[in-house]
């Protein structure tokens, strides 16, 4: 079974749901870091990186020059601006690019052709019952989308994986989304928790995925996503209690189970909420 | 661009989400009095206006590229359209029935061009609308992306030109923008050109570790970069680490704001934390305060 943990709003505990779920898991598990902007799991579980990272790369156009006659046909199908011809010289804007391949299909004289363009890494880190695989976009790269599906090609054919997903609504969220089985939303009790919620939900139902709410640091802010939810009649899998000791623990790179022992349970308790709630679906 | 490069454009993101970019940003829009315009490039997830109850002036539809559309009348289900996809997008739904998924779909165009009986359309792309509002602190640039739409940078681009528009109209000399999370598309596209990024920040391994990559990104488009670690007192030593290191490349710490359930308080009441009697309101002040000074030396 794959499970995301997603949430429109940063910062709302993904990461933290996701490490603690996939901790009182008990047996072999695989967490996706599909955050790949600023990938954060690793920085909890301190395993140990299992090979070499596996760079990741986009097919990008070159241009040969003694073949090309500045004919433009490139940059005119080009739909990202990624190739512009300037005094019969074609150039090219690597970071545009989206890797389609029409470009070196479309030149009629064959001047075109794909080199690898590197854009991260896919690392693998044992720790314990997890094997975390992450992927990290290199600083200065725009396109996350192409990396997560990398990330995503790491998924077993059997056996359960739990998704870290990035923020927001768009490309990168979608990427990580799409062909999982559920999606565990978390927000936090607060303005900003519910119209960012409000937003993932309209995703994942787009998305037409199974999908249920965690409300985490419950009782710091109001109780209108917990109303919401239920008009909406969408499942509260969970109330994590507000707690400063959490994030002192979190800031120090410690999971709750781990350092607050009071929390397995209430962890123990979303996993088989969450698998019960997928199955049902 | 003549008057234009006047206008001084002050960016605040934070590489990890959920640091207090919005409250922060929200803060400094009541501190400017009026002399900013506002805009929220968190297109995504768009919080600000949630503080700000605008009353929106002008709502302009976002369109942008293109998705593929197979005319299954005209197709002859030779799978040409699914060989040449790169993204996956194309599926084959049942013998010789193929279709696109509108969401997988990067509007690239290559198998329009190439279906040999021209079977697939090539429909305009509504991605979502930008808006302009009126604030009590001013005019305000937002925006609202589709849902599972693409473009987040490009729509980022256009509320960053369209407050820099207003900016010069008016003669207001600063624009105070609220990023995105991530190191990505449009917090690239929140930040190039910018006159200063702020990078609220937070002390954990996560806060940390998201600030370096920020701050290398900023370092790469030569932007100005200012550090501030919000709910400093969660772990003092991280955060002396944090302006440690930030420090060490020459990135101005702009203060310290203290935990602070007011912040929550303030969300609640639909008002910035400096409009409340909150402990943190004169932590965001020094903030708004160095920042200002930073820009004078």
């Amino acid at each position: 079974m794959i499970i995301a943990i997603a949430s429109g709003k940063g910062g709302t505990g993904k990461t933290t749901i996701a490490l603690n779920l996939a901790r009182v898991r008990g047996c072999d598990v695989r967490l996706l870091d599909c955050d790949v902007e600023e990938p954060n799991a690793h920085l909890f579980l301190k395993g140990i990186l299992c090979g070499e990272p596996e760079i990741v790369t986009l097919p990008i156009p070159e241009i040969d020059e003694s073949l090309c006659d500045g004919c433009g046909a490139c940059s005119s199908f080009c739909a990202y601006k990624a190739l512009a011809v300037l005094a019969k010289r074609v150039l090219v804007f690597p970071e545009m690019c989206h890797g389609c391949g029409g470009c070196m299909r479309v030149c009629p004289k064959g001047a075109i052709r794909e080199i690898p363009k590197r854009i991260g890494v896919v690392e693998t880190l044992h720790a314990g019952t997890i094997t975390l695989i992450q992927g990290r976009l290199d600083v200065g790269v725009a396109m996350a989308p192409p990396l997560i599906r990398a990330v995503k090609a790491k998924i077993p054919s059997t056996g359960d994986a739990i998704l870290d997903a990035p923020p927001g609504t768009s490309c990168p969220v979608i990427a990580t989304l799409r062909e999982t089985d559920y999606v565990v939303l978390v927000t936090e009790p607060t303005p900003f928790g519910l119209n960012d919620l409000k937003l993932a939900v309209a995703v994942v139902r787009e998305l037409q995925i199974p999908f249920g709410v965690v409300v985490n640091r419950a009782g710091s802010g109001d109780e209108r996503v917990q109303a919401y939810c239920r008009e909406e009649g969408i499942h509260l899998l969970a109330e994590i209690p507000d707690d400063r000791r959490v994030a002192e623990a979190y800031s120090r790179g410690e999971l709750a189970v781990e350092a607050l022992p009071e929390f397995i349970k209430i962890f123990q308790h979303l996993w088989d909420t969450v698998k019960e709630d997928a199955n049902g679906c | 661009m003549g008057a234009d490069n006047k206008i001084r454009e002050l960016v605040i993101i934070s590489g990890k989400g959920g640091t207090g970019k919005t409250s922060v940003t929200a803060s400094f829009a009541v501190l400017a009095a009026g002399r900013a315009v506002l805009a929220d490039c968190d297109v995504d997830a768009a919080d600000l206006h949630l503080v700000f109850t605008p009353r929106m002036i002008e709502t302009i539809p976002f369109k942008s590229g293109h998705e593929a559309v197979i005319q299954r009348e005209v197709c002859s289900g030779c799978g040409l359209c699914a060989t040449l996809c790169r993204f996956g997008a194309v599926t084959c739904l049942s013998d010789k029935r193929y279709q696109v998924d509108p969401v997988a779909c990067e509007g690239c165009g290559v198998c329009v061009r190439f279906c040999p009986t021209g079977a697939i359309e090539f429909l305009e792309r509504l991605c979502g609308e930008w808006m302009v509002s009126k604030t009590r602190c001013g005019l305000m640039v937002h925006a609202k992306l589709g849902v599972a739409a693409e473009n987040s940078g490009k729509l980022v681009s256009m509320v960053r030109r369209e407050a820099r528009r207003i900016a010069g109209m008016k003669g207001l000399p600063l624009i105070i923008t609220d990023g995105p999370p991530g190191i990505g598309c449009p917090v690239i596209a929140s930040m190039t050109g910018a006159s200063k990024v702020l990078v609220v920040t937070e002390p954990t391994v996560s806060g940390e570790h998201d600030l370096l990559r920020v701050l290398t990104l900023a370092r790469h488009f030569e932007i100005p970069t200012a550090v501030c670690v919000n709910k400093w007192d969660i772990n003092p030593e991280m955060t002396e680490r944090i302006e440690a290191k930030a420090r060490a490349v020459d990135v101005q710490i702009a203060g310290r704001i203290r935990y602070d359930p007011a912040v929550t308080t303030a969300q609640i009441q639909a008002k910035a934390v400096v409009e409340i009697d909150a402990p943190s309101a004169e932590d965001m002040r020094d903030v708004w305060k160095n920042l200002k000074q930073g820009e004078d030396e």
